[in-house]
């Protein structure tokens, strides 16, 4: 207990969530087993994780970095489709299905983790609305290019071609007899076989609290929050700017890559339209409303504002009227300086001069 | 102006102000000809300016002179659009500002820029940054490195507080220190990056004449402890008087003297320029 006063208020705020995790992850499970879960409800288990994992990793770039980034589905899409056709096309090789999703997760991972690097590179050297608006842009753009791209398996190995015109389809694979398609353009991942979890959305959450909460407190996390307060003071002692955001950016669609990996591989079908601008915002006020720089906030904000739309389906008309009611009295609870802060960079502002 | 080439080392009209102790050795800083317009406005020009290794040298003028200018010159913010800067001997005049500081220039700002978010300690230990270093990894796994090195950050962040008795304010946020102690604190976080020159931007403005009194010795002190050279724009002519070895007084970006305190209180242009109508002169 002493040592616990000891803390400040953030880290205890943050193994505040470690447990909290722990413990609703524990009640989720024995509920379900006594069957207290319905099947809508047992279906919002897993998507809830992911939005858990989107919003704490969104909340590493919008809240701890400072940039706002309107494009984090993209990344969340990244992930996905690497992780289906990874899954599809090791259902041969690994029968075991959590190995095999834990490959699929590190493969999504990683294919998110190189789109942030090159979407990083021009992007981050933009400041405030541009940045929003590259990313944006980039979101749009990865969703075009999965609409068109068509993917199959076969005993020869992955074949994946691109349907930019129109006039090509899982036909133009070619291939051989007993192969599968993985991925039909607009009609995206079809015929996936579902290997997500609970309990690996639950490891999922844990392992980007631990990666976020660590990094924060540490070197890399110092340099990234002092760029975030004052770019000019960071440089002048040394802090490459460029590359800490880069860290802080990559960390951050890495685990979106996770989360969109483990998010396609809970269903039997998926279509890159899911991960559209709408997602990336739906993400976005989960980390405002939470607070920025506040990952419990991010947990609770993702599972209250995605459950509730759903929990309220048997109100029919008065649900988006009671959604939009709470979304407001989140707002008012959390309108705190640093939301404030959010909209002062968003609504563009003449910034002071340079190095006085 | 004689047109200046790049490359060509042009000797330094006047060295007779760096003390005595410094002569014979690398000056810390040496600017030739510098000198940068903004659309047409010199706002610095031809500045040629040497410090010795250990020296306390002030930079004096009017509001709008131009000193800070040559203090964003010096550290890069801007980019020269003449002349020369060599730190310790190396051409720095194409170095990026994180170069620059990485090669010993640390600054402290007109109007204070510090990390208010954070907290006085982790100030000091961003300061440190490229002092002590472990890999991302490793902060991330919590790898042996990492609790040895922050122990680092720990001590010497500490030991760094402790010339100016701040130790006591580590866990405060920087940004609601009163502002005395912000202008200290951006002093040590300066400090922290290990400078050989050490450039103050009017370190004692804001402060009562104790602190100011109790700032002198510790510039003084910072000099003696660190062996470093200070470089200070200042206002308050007590203090400059007081504590810098060597002058140099600014005004509409050109040098008009050079000296020490007695040559420049003595010196007719000056007294015309500035001291004449400070409040301090
Ligand atoms: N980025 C810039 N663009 C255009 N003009 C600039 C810029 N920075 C400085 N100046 C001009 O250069 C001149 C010198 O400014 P500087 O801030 O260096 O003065 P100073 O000597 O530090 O004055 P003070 O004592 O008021 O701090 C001023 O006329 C200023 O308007
Ligand atoms: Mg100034």
């Amino acid at each position: 207990m002493k040592l616990l006063r000891n803390l400040d208020k953030s880290s205890r705020r943050n193994y505040f969530s470690y447990v909290l995790v722990t413990a609703a992850f524990l009640i989720v499970t024995f509920m379900n087993q006594g069957g207290m879960l319905n099947k809508k409800m047992q279906g919002l288990l897993v998507p809830v994780c992911c939005y858990i994992v989107m919003a704490l990793s969104l909340n590493l770039t919008v809240g701890i970095m400072g940039e706002l980034s309107l494009g984090h589905a993209g990344f969340m899409s990244l992930g996905a489709f690497t992780g289906v056709v990874v899954s599809q096309s090791l259902m041969g090789v690994i029968p075991n299905e959590p190995l095999r999703l834990l490959i699929a997760i590190l493969c999504g991972a990683a294919v998110a983790a190189v789109g942030g690097f090159l979407i990083g590179l021009p992007v981050l050297r933009l400041r405030g609305d541009y940045l929003a608006i590259v990313t944006l842009a980039f979101g749009e753009i990865i969703m075009d290019i999965i609409n068109c791209l068509i993917v199959g398996h076969d005993e020869k190995g992955v074949h994946i071609i691109f349907n930019f015109k129109g006039d090509k389809s899982i036909a133009d694979l070619n291939l051989l007899e007993g192969g599968t398609a993985i991925i039909k353009g607009a009609q995206g991942a079809v015929g996936t076989k579902s290997i997500s979890t609970f309990t690996g959305g639950f490891i999922l959450i844990l392992i980007t609290l631990f990666i976020i909460i660590n990094f924060v407190r540490s070197r890399t996390g110092r340099a990234v929050l002092a760029i975030r307060d004052n770019r000019i003071a960071a440089e002048s002692v040394g802090v490459d700017v460029m590359k800490y955001k880069m860290i802080a950016f990559v960390i951050s669609t890495t685990l979106a890559g996770a989360a969109g990996a483990l998010y396609g591989l809970n269903f039997t079908g998926i279509t890159a339209a899911k991960f559209n601008f709408n997602t990336s915002i739906l993400v976005l006020v989960f980390v405002v409303l939470g607070g920025l720089g506040n990952l419990l906030g991010s947990i609770i904000a993702a599972t209250v504002l995605y459950i509730l739309p759903e929990a309220l389906r048997q109100f029919a008309d008065y649900r988006m009227l009671i959604y939009a009611v709470v979304l407001i009295l989140v707002m008012l609870a959390t309108n705190n300086p640093k939301v404030k802060n959010l909209f002062a960079k968003i609504i563009p502002v003449r910034r002071k001069g340079k190095g006085d | 102006m004689k047109e200046f080439e790049k490359g060509k080392m042009v000797p330094v009209p006047s060295h007779s102000i760096i003390p005595e102790r410094d002569i014979g050795k690398t000056p810390v800083l040496e600017c030739v000809h510098l000198g940068i317009e903004f659309g047409g406005l010199k706002a610095v020009d031809d500045f040629n300016f040497t410090i010795g290794k250990t020296e306390i040298a002030g930079l004096i003028g009017p509001n709008g002179a131009g000193k800070t200018t040559v203090f964003n010159l010096l550290t890069k913010v801007y980019n020269p659009t003449h002349g020369t800067i060599m730190l310790d001997g190396d051409d720095i005049t194409q170095k990026t500002t994180v170069q620059v500081s990485k090669m010993g220039v640390a600054r402290t700002f007109q109007n204070i820029r510090l990390f208010s978010d954070l907290s006085v300690e982790d100030n000091v230990r961003v300061g440190l940054h490229n002092q002590v270093k472990y890999t991302p990894f490793a902060g991330v796994l919590r790898l042996p490195s990492f609790w040895k090195k922050e122990k680092e950050f720990h001590e010497r962040a500490m030991d760094l507080l402790s010339i100016f008795d701040m130790q006591d304010m580590a866990a405060t946020k920087a940004g609601s220190l009163p502002y005395g102690a912000q202008r200290r604190l951006e002093i040590v976080r300066a400090l922290a990056t290990n400078p050989k020159l050490l450039l103050l931007d009017e370190p004692a403005a804001g402060m009562n004449p104790n602190e100011t009194g109790e700032l002198m010795e510790n510039i003084v002190k910072i000099r003696d402890t660190f062996q470093i050279a200070v470089l200070l724009i200042e206002h308050d002519m007590k203090l400059v008087m007081g504590i810098c070895e060597g002058i140099c007084v600014l005004n509409f970006g050109r040098i008009i003297a050079k000296g020490t305190a007695e040559q420049i209180q003595s010196n007719p242009e000056v007294i015309k320029a500035y001291l004449g109508n400070s409040k301090e002169g």
